[in-house]
């Protein structure tokens, strides 16, 4: 018998070291893996509250989050194809147009 | 005697596995190249497979490896592979990043680690396995609701899928 704080701590650190990985990095593929890292991590805190209260709703909610993330990654790996196509780089630094 | 062997093993099970996470994840930081990075989210995602079966939640942890570690991170790796991507190189802008990036991180979890630990009495333990009714399964409990209750919302993503669909042909086909 674990504690569920024990399984949220996890999820926290998941989380933090998905924020690290998304500020710190330069490459975009890298930025969107470490974003379905941090899906992950609330995830787990989902699935660690339904155990705790005993309803499936949190299932049910990771299952839709899991649905979105599949769609979100095919939308997003498409314009990364998209972007590379027109910029020749995959370095978030040169990809900048739209700064003023 | 038994309760205590059983509590040995699942904080076994939690220990080898949410240290394997922790420990993929932290490569998935370190490492420079885009492949390694993408190789170690699918260990952090077998790993989590691995806790939500623990959990109970026997559906959630097949969908994890067949829908995320199955085929989002096939996708990725073939898009590495496809766009060729090489090890990124350190800029200005990264090392502003890493300055502000690795405290705010550091900031984030200690914040949401006092929270979870000095609220921790006030939840409960988990038990092995699926605790929520013996009866029946996991898996004809969510399909059960899923598709009486909530039975809007499932169709609903079948058309969200539909539109990423279209979408991701739309945005990748070759311009003329």
């Amino acid at each position: 018998m674990v504690p569920i704080s024990y399984y949220l701590v996890l999820a926290a650190i998941l989380f933090s070291l998905g924020i690290a990985a998304y500020l710190v990095k330069r490459n975009v593929i890298t930025i969107f893996i470490s974003i379905e890292l941090m899906l992950n991590a609330v995830n787990l805190t989902f699935i660690a509250f339904a155990h705790q209260w005993n309803k499936l709703n949190g299932q049910i909610f990771v299952f839709f989050v899991m649905v979105v993330a599949a769609a979100e990654a095919a939308v997003g790996l498409a314009i990364i194809i998209a972007l590379f196509r027109s910029r020749q780089t995959l370095n978030v630094d040169q990809v900048n147009l739209l700064k003023g | 005697m038994n309760e205590l062997v059983d509590t040995i093993m699942h904080l076994a099970l939690f220990l080898i596995f949410g240290g394997l996470a922790v420990l993929a994840a932290l490569n998935l930081l370190l490492q420079r190249h885009p492949i390694n990075s993408a190789l170690s989210l699918v260990v952090v995602m077998m790993s989590l497979a691995v806790l939500y079966w623990s959990l109970g939640a026997e559906f959630l942890a097949a969908a994890q490896i067949i829908v995320y570690s199955g085929a989002v991170m096939v996708l990725f790796v073939f898009v590495i592979m496809l766009l060729n991507a090489g090890e990124e190189e350190r800029t200005k802008g990264s090392k502003i990043a890493s300055i502000a990036g690795f405290p705010g991180a550091a900031a984030i979890f200690c914040l949401l680690s006092f929270v979870f630990l000095s609220e921790g009495h006030k939840l409960g333990l988990s038990h092995l396995g699926g605790s929520l009714d013996e009866a029946t399964s996991n898996i004809s409990q969510i399909s059960s609701l899923l598709f009486t209750d909530l039975l809007l919302p499932f169709e609903v993503t079948s058309i969200l899928i539909l539109v990423a669909i279209l979408g991701a042909v739309v945005l990748a086909k070759k311009e003329r």
